[in-house]
């Protein structure tokens, strides 16, 4: 489910980098979470982005969800086919609906984040809080 | 969808009603004008070539019978007050006299324009006048403002109004205004308008506000605290004289959301509890209309030391008795809304008040006599997330219903084959799956009795059927509508 | 009281059921020294007759049988009964905001349906469904070009509703925005060599009204080029909504911001109204106030449900496109049946009706010694007049005959303190305008004795 080479952080995004270029979506347990996306707003290539920092949304009808960054860096690329076609997000979070491509100012950030075991340690204890709150 | 698929034809005892425009044919008109008595002129010539257009293109042609039949058929597919109970919490759906209609309606009232002379507007003047009185006196207050369109724009004035006050008093402005988590949407993001930061506060195990947290944050970036009370989950605050205490001593102030003043009106004032500023909510405590979504009026009432910074225009009276509207304030906020408030509604409050006069203390003990009734009848079915003494409504869970997959919005759902709208879901934010009820003094026992019934029958076919509940409703017109197809791919407006 | 469906058996028995022995028991979280021990005092109880009476005896105290020259943002118009029954109904009336779809369609279909008339009516691609009232829809215009365009300044016509401006200042005066005003020509309409020289590449909008607070017709297209050239976008606001049956309407726009009272709402001594707020496509996740959107049910059937709501105070809170929550949707549903009854003929019609009184009002009235059209821009249905004498003293004596003049306008524009806006709609006789004309004639003709005295103001109001 969640591929080793990703790295995630907290906030449910996952990144991969390849070759100085990191890849960023939100994973399968936030599109989960809210439900059925219905838009999805991104920065133009060019943007600046820090690590920790919002750089879009992700909407579903009822809720509104901050994008933050995994890296620092600038933005090279954003998912066009979102815009027409956000379902993607729900169907494909780890694969095509990929929503970013930041050119990473520092390797380092993505390396210190969770792996694929640590990220699932963490969301099978968010569940764990849900189900009995 | 394509328009071939709209089948018209569907059997159900009304029939269906397509859109105006799909009913137009060249050369209808549901309405004739008087014969000109004037010389007709050549608009082109007038107005210039470039400047006319030949009519509004795509406006539908249709006769009055037919505009009579859409609206009246339209209006057979909505719930409302008159048809039965409409318990949305923190709503307020109370009966709206009839009377309040037919003032509102009268030459003389309907007709007055904003900028006539003042000496033929003193019928006018003296509603507003009979208003802001008995609303000062029901709050306690010192002070009022009619000119706020509703309660968002009395939030927004309010906090202007503090915003004013407390930069002539400092000579600088403070940054933060504090809201419990609890509150309403629209007090952030009126807050936000008026350049503050927000700073949530999180509620106690009790449901109110944490004093201790609040302790901690008030400190002299505040402005103030935005307060509903009852707050959201139908709560009184008890602590809130030593909560306003607490904000005065360190210069901040205190403003009271007035959305549930249903529960207070006649038993207790905010300006005896310490509240600065608060604004009213009309259209809910007052009675007027909610007529599918507004409009509204939402008065604020403030203290004297805050009254310079009042919006214009201010009512006056002159030495001989004749009232005035008075522009002319140095200290004031500003003007809210062109040619005062919101007169049509505040003409229905006024009627709403004179009815009641004093007895409103009777629709308040009504509305949290019904709030505990179905409290007291619901609780071994429905979770009760807080066991604080309830006042105007009462907020409980799906908590119990969610172990068979049935949520708040699905028994909501179920509610409406029972012939009831659904109370407030999902709302306030610090209950998970909350069902939020406010009654109102407006319904008989036999009424909540046959509320409490369909509650119970609902939470039997959850644990039961759930299925059967979760894809309710079964009986109405049209069925769960997909909001996701509506919200990826908007359709806003029709097109031929 | 017979709003109150409880005997007081009831009311025992509910509190038995409840536990508790009174009904003070059930206000005991509020601390006793605060629960108030004597009743209010405030006027009533009253029967409904009394009710009746009081307000018969308010309206008494009004303008009843007077004739009105009088618009400037707020106009009497024709309205037909049928409208008004219908609105009424309690289905209509007493309903809340349509969150739930499955019983609210009858509300949801008129809002698409009101979305779709306003479209056609000013040009635009997309409309919401109403806000608060004309002057807090531009301010929200306003604010929401300041987000797309991330840029704070806002230019303003001086021919823009003073009231509109005060406004838009108030909504203002906390979001950074530098709001500078640009002049008038001597025909009455915005002065574009102005404009031009106050807009620059840290504009977010030009704001402009047409037919403008004078009743002239702005130069759309030329604004529109000046703020275009300039990356800022173009807010057009429109206080008298019936111009728009004959005028073109102003598709260069980028967002219009309209008041729709005179499409079946009376003049109510200055609200309820029905704010209007229209936009290009492109705009609309910026857009303020609930949007209504149609969609299928699971059958297939065609519906309808408020959409877009993520931009919305409720679910957005601090970070919302604005706070509004309540708007205007019964005004909004007047103004729907009123257009819907008028349809396509008739909205054209109601509008030439009105050019033809205004031309006649305007050649009676320029033939009276001592009268003169102050600006030379087409107008529709308000036209500025310069008076030989004050114009509070004619003002004044017009009431003697029983006729409400027109508006002064020295209140507003220091500069135009021998100047008065005239408004004549379809519901003005041709009878009333020869009275005024007739009127103003007896006036002027026994001034100049007078003439330049200094007198007390009569108007009230500003």
């Amino acid at each position: 489910m969640y591929p080793t080479e990703f790295r995630y952080t907290k906030e449910h995004e996952w990144v991969k980098l390849d070759g100085g270029i990191a890849t960023v979506g939100i994973t399968d347990y936030a599109q989960h979470e809210l439900g059925d996306v219905v838009y999805v707003e991104l920065p133009k290539p060019g943007a600046k982005v820090s690590a920790g920092q919002a750089f879009g949304t992700v909407e579903s009808v009822k809720s509104v969800s901050e994008v933050y960054s995994p890296v620092s860096g600038e933005v090279v690329e954003v998912n066009a086919a979102l815009g027409d076609s956000p379902e993607k997000i729900n169907q494909d979070p780890h694969g095509e609906a990929w929503l970013v491509r930041i050119r990473a100012a520092n390797a380092a950030e993505a390396a210190a984040l969770m792996d694929a075991a640590a990220y699932q340690a963490y969301i099978a204890e968010k569940q764990k809080e849900t189900s009995s709150g | 969808m394509s328009d071939d698929r709209i089948r018209k034809a569907r059997p159900h005892p009304s029939q269906s009603e397509g859109l105006i425009f799909e009913k137009s044919a060249r050369g209808k008109r549901g309405m004739e004008l008087p014969a000109l008595d004037v010389p007709g002129v050549d608009p082109e010539r007038e107005l210039g070539a470039g400047e006319t257009r030949g009519g509004v293109e795509g406006f539908p042609e249709v006769s009055e019978l037919e505009v009579v039949r859409h609206f009246t058929r339209l209006s057979t597919w909505n719930y409302a007050i008159d048809l039965g109970m409409y318990p949305l919490g923190s709503c307020t759906m109370k009966y709206n006299p009839r009377v309040n209609e037919f003032i509102a309606r009268l030459d003389g009232i309907a007709t007055e324009h904003p900028y006539q002379p003042a000496q033929l507007s003193q019928g006018c003047l003296r509603v507003l006048r009979d208003l802001e009185r008995a609303l000062v006196e029901i709050t306690g207050m010192d002070a009022v403002t009619l000119a706020p369109a509703a309660g968002a724009q009395g939030e927004l004035t309010g906090l202007l109004v503090i915003h004013a006050c407390l930069a002539d008093r400092d000579g600088k402005a403070r940054k933060k205004v504090l809201i419990p988590d609890s509150a309403h949407g629209t007090n952030p993001a009126s807050v936000s308008i008026t350049g503050y930061e927000v700073e949530n506060i999180r509620s106690d195990a009790t449901g109110q506000i944490d004093f201790d947290e609040l302790r901690r944050a008030v400190n002299e970036d505040v402005a103030a605290l935005m307060l509903t009370n009852p707050n959201t989950l139908g709560v009184f605050e008890e602590r809130i004289a030593a909560i306003a205490a607490l904000l005065h001593e360190r210069g901040a102030l205190l403003y009271m959301d007035g959305a549930n003043m249903n529960a207070l009106a006649g038993v207790t004032r905010p300006g005896d509890l310490g509240v600065d500023v608060m604004h009213l909510n009309l259209h809910k405590t007052f009675s007027t209309p909610h007529g599918g979504g507004g409009p509204g009026a939402g008065p604020v009432a403030v203290k004297k030391p805050l009254e310079p910074y009042l919006p214009v225009p201010v009512l006056a009276e002159r030495v001989d008795g004749s009232l005035w509207l008075d522009s002319d304030r140095p200290k004031s906020v500003g003007r809210v809304k062109a040619f005062g408030g919101n007169f049509g509604v505040l003409v229905r409050a006024l009627a709403y008040i004179l009815a009641y006069g004093p007895g409103i203390r009777q629709a308040t003990e009504d509305a949290v006599l019904n709030a505990n009734y179905i409290r007291k009848h619901l609780e071994d079915d429905y979770e009760l997330p807080y066991d604080t003494p309830s006042m105007h409504e009462v907020v409980f869970s799906d908590a119990r219903q969610r172990k068979s997959g049935v949520t708040t919005i699905d028994i909501a759902k179920r509610l409406i084959d029972y012939g009831f709208h659904p109370y407030t879901t999902a709302f306030p934010l610090i209950v998970h799956g909350a069902l939020m009820i406010e009654p109102t003094e407006s319904e008989s026992r036999e009424e909540c009795d046959l509320f409490i019934d369909a509650m119970r029958a609902i939470a039997e076919e959850a644990a039961c059927e759930p299925e059967w509940v979760k894809t309710a409703p079964h009986l109405t017109r049209v069925g769960r509508l997909d909001e996701v197809a509506a919200a990826r791919r908007p359709i806003l407006r029709w097109k031929p | 009281m017979s709003y109150l469906p409880k005997s007081d058996a009831d009311r025992q028995a509910m509190l038995r059921a409840i536990g508790a022995e009174s009904i003070d028991e059930l206000f005991r979280s509020i601390p006793a020294e605060f629960r108030l021990r004597v009743p209010l005092k405030i006027p009533g109880p009253m029967a409904e007759a009394e009710i009746i009476g009081y307000f018969r005896d308010r309206a008494a105290e009004n303008s009843v049988g007077y004739a009105s020259f009088l618009g400037a943002g707020v106009y009497r118009h024709l309205r037909s009964v049928v409208a008004d029954a219908l609105l009424q109904r309690g289905e209509f009336l007493t309903a809340y905001t349509p969150y739930q779809a499955e019983i609210s369609q009858g509300t949801l279909q008129w809002i698409f349906e009101f979305q779709t008339l306003i479209c056609q009516l000013t040009g635009q691609e997309v409309a919401n469904a109403s806000m608060y009232d004309g002057s807090t829809a531009l301010a929200e215009a306003v604010l929401m070009a300041e987000r797309i365009t991330g840029r704070r300044r806002v230019v303003t016509a001086r021919t823009l509703h003073p009231e509109y401006r005060d406004v838009l200042e108030t909504y203002a005066q906390h979001a950074g925005l530098e709001i500078e005003s640009a002049g008038y020509g001597t025909s009455g309409q915005a002065d574009l060599d102005a404009l031009g020289s106050a807009v620059n590449d840290r504009t977010a909008a030009v704001v402009v009204q047409s037919p403008n607070f004078f009743g002239a017709i702005e130069q759309i297209p030329a604004v529109a080029e000046i703020a275009h050239a300039a990356g800022a976008l173009l807010v057009v606001a429109i206080t008298e909504a019936v111009s728009l049956g004959l005028l073109r309407p102003p598709a260069e726009a980028d967002i219009v911001a309209m008041e729709g009272q005179s499409f079946g709402l009376p003049p109510s001594y200055g609200g309820p109204f029905a704010g209007v707020l229209a936009t290009r496509e492109k705009f609309v996740r910026q857009m303020p106030g609930r949007l209504a959107g149609q969609t299928t049910d699971a059958a297939g059937h065609r519906g309808f449900c408020l959409t877009l709501a993520t931009r919305e105070q409720h679910i957005r809170r601090e970070k919302a496109t604005s706070n509004i929550c309540t708007n205007q949707a019964l005004c909004a549903l007047a103004m729907t049946m009123h257009l819907c009854l008028l349809g396509r003929e008739g909205v054209r019609e109601v509008a030439a009706q009105n050019l033809a009184k205004a031309r006649y009002a305007a050649r009676a009235l320029a033939a009276v010694p001592g009268v003169k059209r102050a600006f030379t821009a087409p107008t529709f249905n308000e036209f500025v007049v310069r008076l030989a004498v004050p114009v509070d003293r004619v003002n004044g004596e017009l009431l003697e005959d029983k006729i409400i003049g027109p508006l002064a306008l020295a209140p507003f524009y220091g500069e135009l303190d021998d100047c008065a806006l005239v408004c004549v709609t379809e519901t003005t006789t041709r009878a009333e305008i020869d009275r005024l004309a007739e009127g103003l004639r007896h006036i002027l003709a026994r001034e100049p004795a007078t003439a330049g005295r200094a007198v007390k103001r009569t108007t009230g109001g500003d």
